[in-house]
């Protein structure tokens, strides 16, 4: 296998990274709601830990992300 | 990429163009680029925004109304994330958080179809990476000013066993230091991201136009109905990474005001 072509496995590859985080936002925004539907009145409060928690599951699809297009146009 | 005839590349949308050229320092030319144009661009919108919001209106209008929303939105977070400490740090945060929304947003309006092609700047590492950096450098300076060398208890959670010593104030280090990367890194892949999707459907539309009829209607359409979906999701996305960029400045903030 030349070199290109496993560039391009690598970063279809690194795709899997970008659905794994897809899985980690769905599981935070799905928990919020699923307690927030439970004490609606406690909902409010904890916005700014929904968002911290999808930014920090967010950060890692990125980086798969970035993997992929350094293995494309860099590397 | 770039090559084969008919392939759209995607990545032409974040070339930086020298709309002037300026001078030379230090062997680096200093020119006027269209990033540049359209952080002006961003900055006169945005301070013309203000303009019409800041009559101090007894009974506000919709345009104050609008801009207070803003105003009191980011005054909210501040007060929930840094307390009463944080009022001060409102301007900064404020202008932050509008700054980057509107950047975000006007990279995102239509403008292609009059020639005018807009340019998103908070896709560049360069931009980000410096609104990260000067926020950053916020909490440090914040931080060794108020506290002295006990803003290295930053390090040292409460309540860390002792034979953890050794170990967590190396990882909270390690977290610490690479705060600044990952605070510009989501902005700037997050916005390259999207715009990169946009091109790309819209290469299927353009390219499944050209291939005739059927692939037009079984392709073309499919993909412009993507492209109208994702476009409101990068809307969304714009003000989501405005927020988090904003959010994570004071949780920052905070650190260094109160330590943990």
């Amino acid at each position: 296998m030349d070199a290109e072509a496993a560039k391009l496995i690598g970063a279809g590859l690194a795709a899997i990274g970008a659905g794994m985080a897809a899985i980690g936002v769905g599981t935070v925004f799905g928990n919020f709601l699923e307690g927030a539907l439970r004490n609606p009145g406690a909902a409010d409060g904890q916005q700014g830990r929904l968002f911290i928690g999808f930014a920090a599951a967010e950060l890692l699809g990125l980086l798969a992300f970035v993997v992929a297009m350094i293995l494309i146009f860099v590397a | 990429m770039a090559e084969g005839g008919g392939k759209i590349d995607p990545m032409h949308q974040f070339e930086v163009q020298t709309i002037a050229e300026g001078f030379t320092l230090g062997g680096q030319q200093i020119a006027f680029t269209n990033s540049a144009a359209w952080m002006l661009v961003t900055v006169v919108v945005l301070w013309l925004f203000m303009l019409g919001g800041m009559k101090r209106a007894l009974v506000p209008g919709r345009w104050q109304m609008m801009v207070e929303g803003f105003t009191g939105f980011i005054d909210n977070m501040l007060k929930a994330n840094v307390g009463k400490d944080g009022r001060k740090y409102l301007p900064y945060v404020f202008s932050l958080f509008m700054f980057i929304l509107f950047a975000n947003l006007l990279g995102l309006l239509p403008l292609g179809l009059v020639g005018l092609h807009p340019f998103t700047f908070t896709s560049h590492f360069t931009v980000t990476g410096v609104l990260a950096v000067m926020s950053f450098s916020i909490v440090l300076i914040v931080g060794f000013w108020k506290h002295g060398l006990k803003f290295f208890s930053l390090f040292v959670p409460h309540g860390t066993p002792v034979w953890l010593l050794p170990v967590i104030p190396l990882i909270e280090f390690v977290s610490f230091m690479v705060r600044p990367f990952s605070l510009g890194l989501r902005l700037f892949v997050a916005m390259i991201a999207g715009h990169i999707l946009l091109k790309v459907l819209a290469g299927f539309v353009i390219n499944a136009g050209n291939a005739g009829l059927l692939p037009g209607l079984g392709v073309g359409i499919p993909s412009f109905a993507l492209m109208v979906g994702v476009s409101a999701l990068e809307i969304l996305v714009a003000g989501i990474q405005a927020y988090v960029f904003a959010l994570l400045t004071s949780l920052y903030i905070n650190d260094a005001e109160h330590l943990h």
